[in-house]
Formats: C-alpha cells, structure tokens, sequence
C-alpha cells in the first residue's frame, strides 16, 4: 500500500506542491534564522576567534565581554609570567580609536596592539603585504573589509566607486599619523568597524594616554599543563581574571545574550517562520486528508485496517517532511553561500540543520497527528453517504 | 425458490434494529429486519430514499454496528468480532460498488482494481496481473486501464469499481445505487456486467437501488419502507413480509 499511499499525496500536484511550499518555506526559514543569529554571536567573539594561537586569555576581574576592556598596570603581565606553568604570556591592547578620512569625516576603528617582539594576535591571513613590516615606522595593517568600505578614499571623479585603500596609504589615526604596510582578511566583528593591527607600543602612542592601557594578557600554557589549574594560580598571583579562550566566548556570547535584544528578536522570528510554516503545511495537509476522508473510509471499508491507514499517512507526512527539509536547508545553504564574503552575518553550523530536522519531525507528526485522528475515528460507513 | 432454498446461506438477518443518536432526537433507521440472503442470488433491496435500504447494506458489510438482533455473514458474526479481525474478514470476504465510485482519483483503473489485493497483502506485480485480468473480462483495453479515473465515463469507472469488488473474489458483494449516476443503456450494461462477472455460485450480491428499469436482473427483491421490509418479490411473484 505504500505505492497507493505516495500517489494519493503526488497525485494532486498542486495540494502536495502546497504542503511541500510550506515545509520548504518553513525549512528555509528558521534554517536562515538560525544561521543569522550563530551569525552575529560568532561575530560578537570573532576577535577571540580569530587569536587562535593563546589558551587563556587574562583580564580584568570586572571584564563582561571582549569589547569591554578594563585596562591593567603594564607590571601585572610580568606577574603573569612568572606563574608556574605558563609559557609565555604577551600583551594585548584593544580599543576604539578614530581614524580621519580623506574626505574629512571620522571613522571609529577596532584597534589590536600585538606584542611588538612576537606579534602574537595578528590577523588570521594577509592578503597583501606582511605581518613583520608592522615593523616599520607608523605602520599599520587594515583589513580588507574596512580597506574597501568604510575607510575607502573617495572617488577620483564625482559618481564613481570609492577607491580602497592599499599598502602605501596614509591614514590619520588619532591625530597621528598612520601608514598602511598590510591588507588582512580576519572575521567581521559584531559593531562590524574596520580593524587596525599595530604592535603594542605603536597602539600606546595612537591611543589617548591613560594611566592604565594594557587590555588583556594572552596565555599560552606549557604543554600538559592543565587550563584551569593555570588559570586558578594566575588568579591567585595577579588577583585578576584568567579565562580559556573557550569561556571567554561564552562569557562574550551570554553577556550579548542577556543584555542585547538579539535572542528575544530573533527568537522571535525564528517562532513566526515556525509558526507560519507549521499552520501553511499542517493546513494544507489537514485539507488533503479531509479530501481524502471520503478515500480513507472506502479503504477502511475494503479493509484497510487503522495501523495501515496510520502508517500510510506516516508515510506521506514523512515523505513530505524530507523533501522539503532537503529544499529548505538546501535553498538556505545556497543563500549562506551567496551570503559570505558579505555584510550579512550568515554561519551555519552542524547543530543547525539538526534543529531544523527536529522542529520538521514536530510539525510534520503535528499534522499526521491530527489527520491520523481524523481517519481513526472516522466510520466506514461514510462511504455510502452520497 | 425452491432452487435458492436448497443453496447455502450467505447471510442470515434476524430481528435487526439500528437507532441512531439518544433520547428524543433518536431515530430508529432499522426495525427489526428478517432477511436471508443465498449463495449464488441476486438480492436488490427497493424502497423510497430513507427508508434504511443503505443502513441495511452497512449492517451487513460490517460497518455499521447494529443496535438489535443478528446479521451472520457466512457462518460469522462480525459484530462479534474485535476490530482488526472484522476488518480482515471483510477485506476478505466482501466486496463494495458504491454510487459515486469512490475510485481514487490519482491512481489508474488498474491501480484501483489492485487496491483491495494491496490491502489483504498481496505483493504489488501479483496485485496488478490480477487486476489486468479481470479488467479485460470487463471489456477494458490497455489505455483504458492506464487512464486515471477523471479521464473514464461513468460507465467505465463504474466497471473499475466493479472489478475493484471482484478482484480479491469475495463472497458476497454490496451495491450502492450501482446504476444511479449512470444513463438507462449503460446502467443495464453494467448490472449485465454485475450479474456476469460478479454473480457466481459461491458468491452472493446485495444490491440496493431505486432505479426499476434494473428490477428484472434481481433473482429475488425486498420491498423496504419505514424501517421494516414489507415484502418480496421473487419472478414477479408477491410475498407479502
């Protein structure tokens, strides 16, 4: 009866086209919804991300998230270096600095000071220049985002496209003067600003003087040593935080998820496009079945048995589940690949399509469920009923 | 009569009743109904709209439960019997043609056929040798098997309905106003057909109607009315109930 069961749903192209729009439209969307909101979380800890090289990172005790830095005395990373078990430890200086464009406007930039000696905590790939040429005087690497966006030189001829900057160019940073020697690619970040790498000392000089500018201490353990047991000693020794880089994106991730307005908003969306996709396929397949019942009851007559009628509507309700999943998350993965490389914060993780597999096994159950009950309680005898 | 008498018994009616609803709105469809239907007979059960002709087939069939007495279908009592085991000897034992087809619509009259075969088990090839077979003793060519229900005449789906009712070979068959959607030569064609390829020594047939032009295919005919059968006729002859 399997056969009968797949061609009572495809038979009707236009009400199986139906529920299958509505799965697929309900696929996509919460599929895209998902892989816009692990979007711009992953962007809210995307400069931890991107430093890939430390295992801790220290802060300030009082710190809430990677934006936030608390500055440190510069004497405290020399505390930090002398606890047991730590293999190096360098500086790192983070802040917002303005940067003034050709045109005369100010551009806010994501400042990294890297250690000068190592350069630990530079960008992920140079596409032009070289990391080591922060060695030059007022040298400064840009990434390509900011390069061709928001710090573009304006354009030769009014109506033409901004010319980006490239190795060569003279920024003006914080009345100081700045001299592009790099071009980078490193992820987008969550306020999405152009991001400057200088060395360590370079990034005091561009910032407004303070008494205190060291904005974190990035840890590299001894191998074998244990993470937390580390941690626990540098907070005994320095009295200040030290977090793996996997709980200091965590830290970032909930501080955003408590204090912004992204989970509610998106969960929101998220609970429309699952709502609107259960109601457009649990109707559409509720009204297949009610015009079908007439079909149902002469097959029970005939002695179809309920369990057979139950698994034949499984059936169409899990066929229809599985192709418009595979539509769904399919149209949704070839949008996330249009949509990297571009201001839309899209990322896709393994999780993502299994939670979209569970919200369809819900809807998909919802409606059999409601039809399977339809058929069950429904008397043979209908089928004299003219 | 007398040739019927000495037949076996394929269904054995006594002192039926079937209320529908409680209390003041009640309505009691069927009042006590004595009928027996033999093996190898032609029963049409005649009477105005309401008057429990159809209530009475479902009764029979097993789809209806009723509310008094007893209906034995070949030695069983399906009332009796749970639910699964009911459905099992129906699909087994009966076979329906019903007033508006009720084939369905997105598979092919051969397809249709095979669905009663498909239910009771039988693999899908043997299912569909079957169904061509009995397709071609009922007058269908190869494209006509293969056309969807919605592309057939009347006629012609009410002979897939037909075979959908022979195919598995039950022993007995209900009707339903068989030739009442259908115009006066291709109703007679088809209860040709029924009494043809349906009506066999081993099977009985059930059929209800309103339509009189059809009367004289009936072996034996039960006048109903109110509830109550008033009367038989056998070869134009009168008994009164």
């Amino acid at each position: 009866m399997w056969s009968v069961a797949i061609k009572m749903l495809v038979g009707d192209r236009g009400k199986y086209l139906g529920m299958l729009m509505g799965v697929t439209f309900a696929c996509l969307l919460i599929t895209h919804q998902e892989a816009v909101f692990v979007g711009i979380m992953t962007r809210t800890y995307s400069v931890i991300t991107d430093l890939g090289l430390p295992d801790i990172w220290v802060m300030d005790p009082k710190v809430q998230f990677i934006d936030d830095s608390k500055p440190m005395r510069d004497t405290q990373l020399y505390q930090v270096r002398g606890v047991d078990g730590v293999e190096w430890a360098v500086p790192l200086y983070k802040g917002l600095l303005r940067a003034r464009l050709a045109d005369g406007n100010f551009q806010s930039c994501s400042v990294l000071g890297l250690d000068d000696a190592t350069m630990i905590g530079g960008p992920p790939e140079m596409i032009d220049g070289r990391l080591e040429d922060l060695r030059q005087a007022d040298a400064v690497v840009v990434d390509i985002v900011g390069a061709q966006g928001r710090l573009a030189k304006p354009p030769v001829l009014p109506g033409e496209k901004p010319v980006p900057l490239k190795v060569g160019d003279v920024l003006e940073l914080n009345d100081h003067r700045a001299v592009v020697v790099g071009i980078c690619r490193s992820s987008r970040s969550f306020q999405n600003q152009p991001i400057l790498y200088t060395t360590y000392t370079r990034a005091m000089r561009f910032a407004p003087r303070e008494r205190k500018m060291l904005s974190f201490i990035l840890v590299k353990a001894r191998a074998g040593q244990d993470l937390q047991t580390l941690n626990r000693r540098i907070e005994a020794a320095t009295e200040l935080r030290a977090l793996t880089a996997r709980e200091f994106r965590m830290k970032t991730f909930w501080y955003f998820m408590k204090y912004t307005g992204i989970p509610i908003n998106l969960g929101i969306a998220m609970f429309m496009s699952l709502v609107v996709g259960a109601a457009i396929a649990g109707q559409t397949f509720y009204t297949f079945t009610l015009e079908n019942l007439r079909y149902f009851g002469t097959l029970k007559a005939m002695g179809a048995s309920n369990s057979l009628l139950f698994r034949m509507i499984l059936l169409q309700a899990v066929m229809v589940g599985i192709i418009g999943y595979g539509i769904g998350v399919g149209g949704a993965s070839v949008f996330g690949y249009f949509a990297s490389g571009t201001e839309a914060a899209w990322r896709i993780v393994w999780q993502l399509p299994l939670i979209t597999a569970g919200v369809v096994v819900l809807i998909c159950s919802l409606s059999a469920a409601i039809c399977i009950r339809k058929v069950m309680r429904l008397e043979p005898a209908v089928v004299f009923r003219s | 009569m007398q040739a019927l008498h000495s037949k076996k018994i394929a269904v054995s009616c006594q002192g039926i009743t079937k209320t529908f609803g409680e209390g003041a709105n009640s309505v009691q469809a069927l009042q006590g109904i004595d009928l027996e239907v033999m093996v190898g007979e032609l029963l049409m059960l005649v009477g105005p709209s309401g008057c429990g002709k159809t209530t009475l087939i479902s009764v029979i069939a097993g789809i209806l439960d009723r509310t008094e007495g007893s209906c034995i279908v070949f030695d069983e009592d399906m009332q009796g019997m749970d639910t699964s085991r009911r459905t099992r000897f129906r699909g087994e034992n009966i076979g329906f043609v019903f007033q508006a087809y009720n084939l369905l619509p997105t598979l092919t009259a051969l397809e249709n056929v095979a669905v009663p075969l498909l239910i009771l088990g039988r693999p899908r090839k043997q299912a569909l040798i079957r169904a061509r077979e009995v397709l071609g003793q009922l007058q269908f060519d190869n494209r006509m098997m293969l056309s969807l229900p919605k592309d057939l005449s009347g006629g012609q789906q009410q002979r897939v309905a037909l075979g959908r009712a022979v195919v598995h070979k039950p022993r007995l068959i209900v009707c339903d106003e068989p030739t009442s959607a259908l115009d006066h030569v291709t109703g007679l064609k088809v209860m040709e057909l029924l009494r043809g390829v349906a009506l066999q020594e081993e099977r009985a047939l059930v059929v209800v109607t309103h339509d009189a032009r059809i009367f004289n295919f009936a072996d034996r005919i039960a006048r109903m009315d109110d509830g109550r059968i008033k009367s038989f006729e056998q070869n134009g002859v009168n008994h009164d109930s």
